[in-house]
């Protein structure tokens, strides 16, 4: 289980950040429930519990998600539920049980870029921005190019309010982790294909969304659509399932999802 | 550090390390209703409730409860002995480990909503596991409490 010798709630994020360059083995905490899982002793956990950045609001063009909101304010917050034919809400209600899900947040998951994480490639494919505190605002799409991470603090999340969404996976058991997942959009008719739980970090499908996007939407270019994503995307083996199993279920996975937001 | 919790309405002190979980703190505390199950989040058996919300203790650092009003079973025992007779009369239990984590989020959930569907109540609850008895007795058990408690 991880250890830390100091704990400091900190009331401001420039306090957060001047303590997070204080020492390379100093951490951000979210809701701590898979940080748990690992061994590593820590030097000083800061918590941002006491920056009320629990909040989902609504702005002129986006919708804000605070990087301390839960994965249970998703499932239950009306704006969220409202979002992309309520795909948030859908991609987060099937992990473990309503106690897990309000511990779990939103910054951390998506700091921390999880491969086996429902929502990741679901806020990928809703063309989202993470705010960071030093680094600003960038597409989550080049935040998970980039190969490790930053030592920086994640503050929120924005989403373009218009859009239609349709959230696929596929589990073991209900509540397990998903074997495999995909998220497809329609944001100002233009597609947009994720897959996540490859079960390395969520990426896009450029090849799939290009055919998609260049061609009338009929079965053919749809059925061409999946093919040219199992081919463009690399998918790996572990214990939840074989590449191959879970290259050919996505197939499936992202037809269903194209014909949904269609 | 010294931790000040407010559990079932008493004030608690107690030294601690910062990273110690709730689910340690509480049952060094004397409230043993608080279980420890598989330690990962996924079972729902160290559930206790943080300012009525169900929490699992294993994964809530101690010192982020400190001022909230924290329940176990130990603070509701009125209500876990009506529903109790409730879950005894569908056979919904046998060896009784995850009642008091399941007992304190049912009654979180007829907080959260007064008239839940089957499908509803379903997923509130699963996040407890239960390996002895059937889901669908406790289902029971659940809609025949909620209704009695209207009453």
């Amino acid at each position: 289980m991880f250890s830390f010798k100091n704990y400091i709630a900190v009331t401001s994020l420039e306090e957060a950040y001047d303590e997070l360059l204080k020492n390379k083995k100093n951490i951000i905490l979210g809701g701590t429930s898979y940080l748990r899982m690992g061994n590593v002793a820590y030097n000083t956990a800061i918590d941002l519990s006491n920056l009320e950045l629990d909040y989902i609001k609504e702005g002129e063009t986006c919708i804000h998600i605070g990087a301390m909101a839960s994965f249970r304010d998703l499932e239950i917050n009306e704006i969220t539920q409202q979002l992309f034919d309520g795909v948030l809400d859908r991609c987060v209600r099937g992990i473990l049980g309503v106690q897990f899900r309000s511990n779990v947040r939103v910054g951390a998951t998506v700091f921390s870029k999880y491969g086996f994480s429902d929502l990741i490639p679901t806020l990928l494919a809703m063309d989202s921005t993470v705010v960071l505190y030093k680094g600003g605002e960038i597409s989550l799409e080049e935040y998970l190019k980039e190969e490790s991470l930053r030592r920086d603090i994640l503050v929120e999340i924005k989403i373009k309010k218009e859009g239609r969404g349709s959230f696929q996976s596929i589990r073991k058991s209900k509540t397990d982790y998903a074997i495999t997942n995909t998220c497809v959009t329609k944001i100002d008719d233009k597609i947009r294909v994720a897959i996540g739980v490859r079960p390395g970090k969520a990426v896009l499908s450029y090849r799939a969304m290009e055919i998609l996007n260049n061609n009338e939407r009929t079965e053919e270019i749809i059925d061409r659509a999946c093919e040219a994503m199992s081919e463009e995307i690399s998918f790996g083996s572990n214990m939840r399932g074989t590449a191959e199993y879970r290259r050919a279920v996505s197939k499936n996975l992202v037809k269903r999802a194209i014909q949904e937001v269609l | 550090m010294i931790l000040t919790l407010n559990v079932n309405g008493r004030k608690r002190e107690i030294s601690i390390s910062p990273d110690e979980y709730l689910l340690d703190v509480l049952r060094k505390l004397g409230y043993l209703s608080v279980k420890r199950g598989c330690d990962t989040g996924s079972c729902g058996l160290c559930t206790v409730l943080v300012e009525e919300k169900p929490v699992l203790s294993c994964s809530t650092l101690a010192v982020r409860a400190q001022g909230k009003k924290i329940t176990t079973i130990e603070g509701c025992q009125e209500e876990a002995k009506r529903f109790a007779e409730f879950m005894a009369a569908e056979g919904a239990e046998q060896c009784g480990y995850c009642a008091p984590g399941f007992t304190l989020t049912v009654l979180a959930l007829m907080k959260e909503n007064e008239n839940p569907t089957d499908e509803e109540i379903l997923h509130y609850l699963n996040g407890n596991l239960c390996r002895c008895s059937g889901y669908i007795s406790q289902l029971r058990a659940i809609k025949n409490f909620m209704e009695a408690e209207k009453r």
